[in-house]
C-alpha cells in the first residue's frame, strides 16, 4: 500500500480544531510546506503542540500570524511577537511547559506511560495542579502524557515505504511526535527507493508513518 | 573593560578541560570567545547537538545545522547530533558539566529567577528551568543591578526557573557563591571595592577574610 499523497489531501484531513503536534525547533526541521499548506486551506482552531512558535512569518509563526491557532502547547514564545501579543489579548490559549519535560510529555504518550515523574519545575509556578511525588527523598513532578491526533514530522530522507532519517539539528522533537499521534503525516525533503537507507541508520521506522507527501516540483 | 566582557571573561575561567557546557543565548554565548588556552571544552545546544562549532562561511550555512536562537552553526568532527529527548536526557540526567545562564534576579537560597516579569515578559521558560535542575554545575552570568536597582535579593520576587541552589554567580562587580549558610562574596572585579559590592546588593552576602581580585587579563 503506498503512503504517497498529495500535500492538499494530507491538509484537507485535518479538521478544524484538531490536536496537532508540530516539529521543528526555531523553524528547523518543521515541515514548512504543510504549514504553508494549513495556512492557504483556512484552517482554525486548532491546538497546537511544539517546541516553540519561532518568528512572525516563518514556521509555525505563519499558522499564528494566520489565525489557525486556538491553543498552544509549547516552551518558548519569546521569539514571536505577535504569539505574546494574541495570548495578552486573550485570542489564543498558551500552555507553557519547560522543555525537556513537553519532549519527555510527548514521549510517554507515544511509549504507553502514564506520564513521567521529572525535578524539572519542582517548587515553581509549573507544578501549580501538579502531583508531586517522593521517590527516595527526592521531589518530583509528575507530568502527564500529550498525545494528538495529528503529527506533522519533517525528515531529511523517507524511503518509499516511510523510514525516516534526520539531519543535523533538525531531528529535534519530529521521532518523537511521530510516536504520539493517531496520525502521522512525514514531509521528507528528499524521497529515496526502499533499502537505500539501511537498517541501522533508519530513525523512524516506517510502521509510525500513515503518509509521505508526494515530492514538490523538480528543478532542472 | 565592558562590564559584559568582564562577566564573560570570569565565567570562562570556570570551564574545565573535557567539560560538556551549555551556553545560553546572550551574554553566555559570548563566554565561548574567552576560554583559557589549553582548554578543550565541548559545547551543547539544546536543540539536539554535542559539537557546535562557529558558523560556516556566509552562503555556505544549511538550514538543518542551527544554534537553540536558530542562527546557523557548524559542527567540529566528532560531532553528534540527537532528539530533544536524548539532549534534555543529557541536561537532566547529569550529563552536562556546566550550564551558564543569564538571570533576572538570585536570592539569598541560591534560587534564581530568569524566566518572566509577570503582566510585561513571558517569553516561556524553554530550556533554562531543565538545565538549572540537572547541569552538574550552574553558573549564573548577569548584571549586578538593573538600572540601579538590585537583582541580588533577600528573596526572589519573580517566579523561580528552579529552587535549586546555584553553583555560582558572576556579576560585573563580584563573584558570590551561594552556600547553605547564605551567599559568600569570594571576589570583586578589578577596582571594586567590597563596600561597593555590598551597597550594590539587597541580599546579606557573607564576607570572608579573604575576598580576591578577579583573576581577569586586562
Amino acid at each position: 500500500m503506498t503512503k504517497a499523497i498529495t500535500l492538499s489531501a494530507a491538509v484537507e484531513m485535518i479538521p478544524d480544531g484538531a490536536s496537532v503536534m508540530v516539529g521543528g525547533f526555531m523553524g528547523c526541521g518543521s515541515p514548512h510546506r504543510i504549514l504553508q499548506e494549513i495556512v492557504r486551506q483556512g484552517k482554525t482552531g486548532l491546538t497546537i503542540i511544539c517546541n516553540d512558535t519561532a518568528r512572525p512569518g516563518f514556521g509555525i509563526g505563519r499558522l499564528i500570524e494566520a489565525k489557525a491557532v486556538a491553543k498552544l502547547q509549547t516552551s518558548h514564545i519569546g521569539t514571536n511577537p505577535e504569539t505574546q501579543r494574541q495570548m495578552i489579548a486573550g485570542e489564543i490559549e498558551v500552555e507553557l511547559c519547560p522543555q525537556g519535560s513537553l519532549a519527555e510529555r510527548i514521549r510517554a504518550a507515544g511509549f504507553g506511560l502514564g506520564g513521567v515523574l521529572t525535578p524539572t519545575g519542582a517548587g515553581t509556578v509549573v507544578a501549580e495542579g501538579k502531583q508531586t511525588v517522593e521517590v527516595d527523598g527526592r521531589s518530583f513532578l509528575l507530568e502527564k502524557p500529550i498525545r494528538a491526533d495529528f503529527a506533522l514530522v519533517a525528515a531529511a530522507r523517507a524511503d518509499y515505504r516511510g523510514n525516516l532519517v534526520y539531519l543535523g539539528t533538525a531531528r529535534n522533537f519530529n521521532p518523537i511526535i511521530a510516536m504520539a499521534a493517531t496520525t502521522v503525516i512525514v514531509e521528507a525533503q528528499e524521497i529515496v527507493p526502499t533499502g537505500a537507507l539501511t537498517p541501522d541508520e533508519i530513525i523512524t521506522p516506517h510502521i509510525l508513518v500513515d503518509h509521505l507527501i508526494e515530492r514538490g516540483p523538480s528543478h532542472g | 573593560m565592558d562590564e559584559k566582557v568582564i562577566i564573560a571573561k570570569r565565567v570562562a575561567l570556570e570551564l574545565k578541560d573535557g567539560d560538556l557546557v551549555n551556553l545560553g543565548i546572550g551574554l553566555p554565548t559570548t563566554v565561548a570567545r574567552y576560554l583559557p588556552a589549553g582548554i578543550d571544552v565541548s559545547f551543547q545546544s539544546e536543540n539536539g547537538i554535542i559539537g557546535m562549532a562557529p558558523p560556516p562561511p556566509a552562503g555556505l550555512d544549511n538550514p538543518a545545522f542551527t544554534d537553540a536562537g536558530g542562527s546557523p552553526i557548524g559542527a567540529f568532527p566528532g560531532a553528534a547530533a540527537f532528539d530533544s529527548c536524548m539532549s534534555f536526557g543529557l541536561i537532566r540526567g547529569g550529563h552536562l558539566g556546566v550550564t551558564v545562564l543569564g538571570g533576572l534576579q538570585v536570592d539569598e537560597l541560591g534560587q534564581l529567577a530568569n524566566w518572566m516579569v509577570p503582566g510585561k515578559m513571558v517569553p516561556g521558560m524553554g530550556g533554562a528551568m531543565d538545565l538549572v535542575s540537572g547541569a552538574k554545575r550552574v553558573i549564573v552570568a548577569m548584571t549586578h543591578t538593573a538600572k540601579g536597582e538590585p537583582k541580588i535579593l533577600h528573596r526572589c520576587t519573580l517566579p523561580l526557573t528552579s529552587t535549586r541552589r546555584i553553583s555560582l554567580l558572576v556579576t560585573e562587580l563580584a563573584v558570590i557563591e551561594p552556600t547553605a549558610e547564605g551567599l559568600v562574596l569570594r571576589e570583586v572585579a578589578p577596582g571594586v571595592s567590597v563596600e561597593q559590592v555590598i551597597a550594590a546588593t539587597q541580599a546579606t552576602l557573607i564576607v570572608p577574610k579573604t575576598v580576591t581580585e578577579m583573576a581577569i587579563a586586562a
